[in-house]
């Protein structure tokens, strides 16, 4: 069952950019426990055994065989599914897809708290509220990203917004002249688990090694015929100058 | 996955419901077609209807405490055209329905002709409700199931076998059930639903040794690399991204140890099946209808670890992400 939307908001996230330093995480937490999706809430926080909800975490992989290792941070949260595996088997139509937007969201009033969406989701993007006996999930801030009262910079995630490497960008990825889409098409974007075929929209840029070359005769400067070091002669005040350095 | 013990008791009261229903409808369809000569008292099908409505209603009862807001229970009917949760939410008050109607034209003696067939056989009103209710019975089973077998990517669900073992292990319990209160009853279809009762427990029990086998020899298609989409062959989560507790390290983890599975499903395989199979033998040998009720609790005891063993053995793709603190 593929529905056509008009658009589809997602998140691209470069796993080569991101060094996990956990601000899209306590950003979102921030965010979203005061706005539309709030609150998150956490049992215990003070106390032991503490837990809570977060729609977004920010996880750590190694790979290779020590001392040749390499580490991988890996920012999970709902990937908004085009084809959300969690949405026709909830009971009570709470669990939707925006037409408009594509984004996945939980209609808290009608959800009975049956966690079945929570099973259906092979990514665990969902999490149950166990005060609210409600399930919640990202919303990709749907009270941000249409917010008139914000300068439209800011209409974007407050995870896109808090990263400090620009790990992450945001945008309609069916719109394939969009900034994600050139990464996802360019940058040789990816999504997880393609197997159970739910067609992710959040995309992943891998790890990527980026060389510099480096040649002899670019480290001996090239414009010096006379093998002369120090200030160049200054050329007379009306000649004509090939370059800003040579003029005056 | 976790098992939740609401979900547990519905499932296996109203497997044993609806067992109870087919085979009281088994026990009417076999007296009209002439395999008895002797009539079944219809006070044998009123009193069978309330027991199999009480199982079902107890089943859905503890269905409620699955839900976080059970007075908004009536709102997941909405999306039968996609949920099987939904379909199963529907058919369970349609059997129960249908078992009140059943019950009750049996107590009332209504019984007008419908139809008479070629073979001069009539279809009266109680065996027409009787089979509506038989095929809800069967229905309820196969959207139980389905809420299991639909989720894919648990592959140790996503097979047939768990719908064929969901009604199969339900109708053993309903006939184990009713063959003891046959006994009791004095009823003329004893011999019947006796066998009935050790057909479908020897059929249930192999069904489960399929799906054990099955799991044992099934290859997971997600992978650490498929879940991160890095492809290396030396891969490990080094954190989670956090320390403390959270839904996706509850939910998708049962609490057991490892040394605790193979001793529930050695259990199970006894109690559930090759106990009652035992005992059920002894019980028709001697004619002795105390056998089969012991059988049906101590089989019903053995259901309910085996459905807590359903969840156990469900490996979520989620737990990938979900395997080191620190």
């Amino acid at each position: 069952m593929t529905d056509t939307y008009a658009k589809q908001l997602a998140l691209v996230i470069d796993l080569n950019t991101c060094v996990g330093c956990q601000a899209c995480v306590t950003s979102c937490k921030s965010w979203n426990t005061s706005g539309w999706a709030g609150p998150m809430t956490d049992d215990n926080p003070y106390d032991a055994d503490p837990a809570g909800i977060f729609f977004n975490r920010v996880q750590t992989y190694e790979a290779g065989v020590f001392p040749r290792t390499e580490t991988i941070h890996f920012p999970k949260s709902c990937l908004h599914c085009e084809d959300p595996p969690c949405v026709p088997v909830c009971p009570t139509k709470a669990s939707y897809k925006r037409q408009e937007d594509g984004i996945v969201l939980v209609d808290y009033d009608k959800c009975i708290g049956c966690k079945y969406c929570s099973w259906a989701c092979p990514y665990g993007a969902r999490e149950f509220d166990e005060s609210e006996g409600v399930m919640k999930k990202c919303t990709l801030c749907v009270d941000r990203i249409y917010d008139a009262d914000l300068p439209e910079a800011e209409r974007k995630p407050a995870c896109v917004l808090a990263c400090p490497a620009g790990a992450r960008l945001f945008g309609d990825i069916s719109d394939p002249d969009s900034e994600v889409s050139i990464a996802i098409r360019e940058e040789g974007g990816y999504q997880l688990m393609p197997e159970w075929a739910a067609k992710p929209s959040n995309h992943y840029l891998p790890r990527r090694k980026s060389r510099r070359v480096i040649h002899a005769d670019e480290l001996v400067r090239a414009d010096n015929p006379l093998r002369k070091e120090g200030p160049l002669p200054k050329p007379d005040e009306k000649a004509p100058s090939l370059d800003d350095v040579t003029s005056w | 996955m976790r098992p939740a013990f609401s979900v547990i008791f519905l499932t296996t009261l109203t497997g044993a419901g609806q067992g109870l229903f087919l085979a009281l409808v088994a026990g009417q369809f076999y007296w009209v077609i002439g395999a008895t000569p002797v009539l079944e008292a219809a006070n044998f099908y009123v009193l069978g209807s309330l027991l199999a409505f009480c199982f079902l209603g107890i089943g859905l009862l503890s269905s409620f405490f699955h839900l976080a807001h059970p007075e908004r229970a009536w709102r997941s009917a909405a999306a039968w055209r996609t949920s099987w949760l939904s379909r199963e939410v529907i058919a369970l008050p349609l059997v129960m329905g249908l078992l009140l109607a059943y019950g009750g034209v049996h107590w009332l003696g209504w019984r007008p002709v419908l139809m008479t067939f070629g073979n001069m056989k009539d279809l009266d009103l109680p065996m027409a409700v009787g089979y509506l209710g038989a095929g809800a019975a069967i229905l309820l089973f196969v959207c139980t199931g389905m809420i299991y077998a639909c989720m894919k990517f648990i592959q140790e669900w996503a097979s047939p076998l768990t719908v064929l073992n969901f009604t199969l292990m339900g109708s053993a319990s309903g006939f184990v059930f009713v063959t003891a209160y046959a006994g009791v009853m004095a009823s003329p279809l004893w011999d019947f639903y006796a066998a009935g009762a050790l057909i479908l427990t020897v059929s249930a029990l192999l069904g489960r040794l399929a799906s054990l086998l099955r799991n044992r020899i099934l290859k997971p298609k997600s992978s650490l690399q498929s879940a991160i989409g890095v492809r290396h062959r030396n891969l490990r989560q080094i954190s989670r991204g956090f320390t403390a507790g959270s839904f996706n390290l509850k939910e998708f983890f049962h609490p057991g140890s490892p040394g605790l599975l193979p001793f529930l499903t050695g259990f199970y395989l006894i109690a559930a099946f090759a106990a009652p199979i035992l005992l059920m033998a002894i019980g028709w040998r001697y004619q002795s209808a105390i056998f089969f009720a012991l059988a049906f609790v101590i089989q019903y005891a053995g259901l309910i670890v085996e459905r807590w063993m359903f969840f156990a053995e469900a490996r979520h793709p989620q737990n990938l992400y979900y395997q080191k603190a620190a």
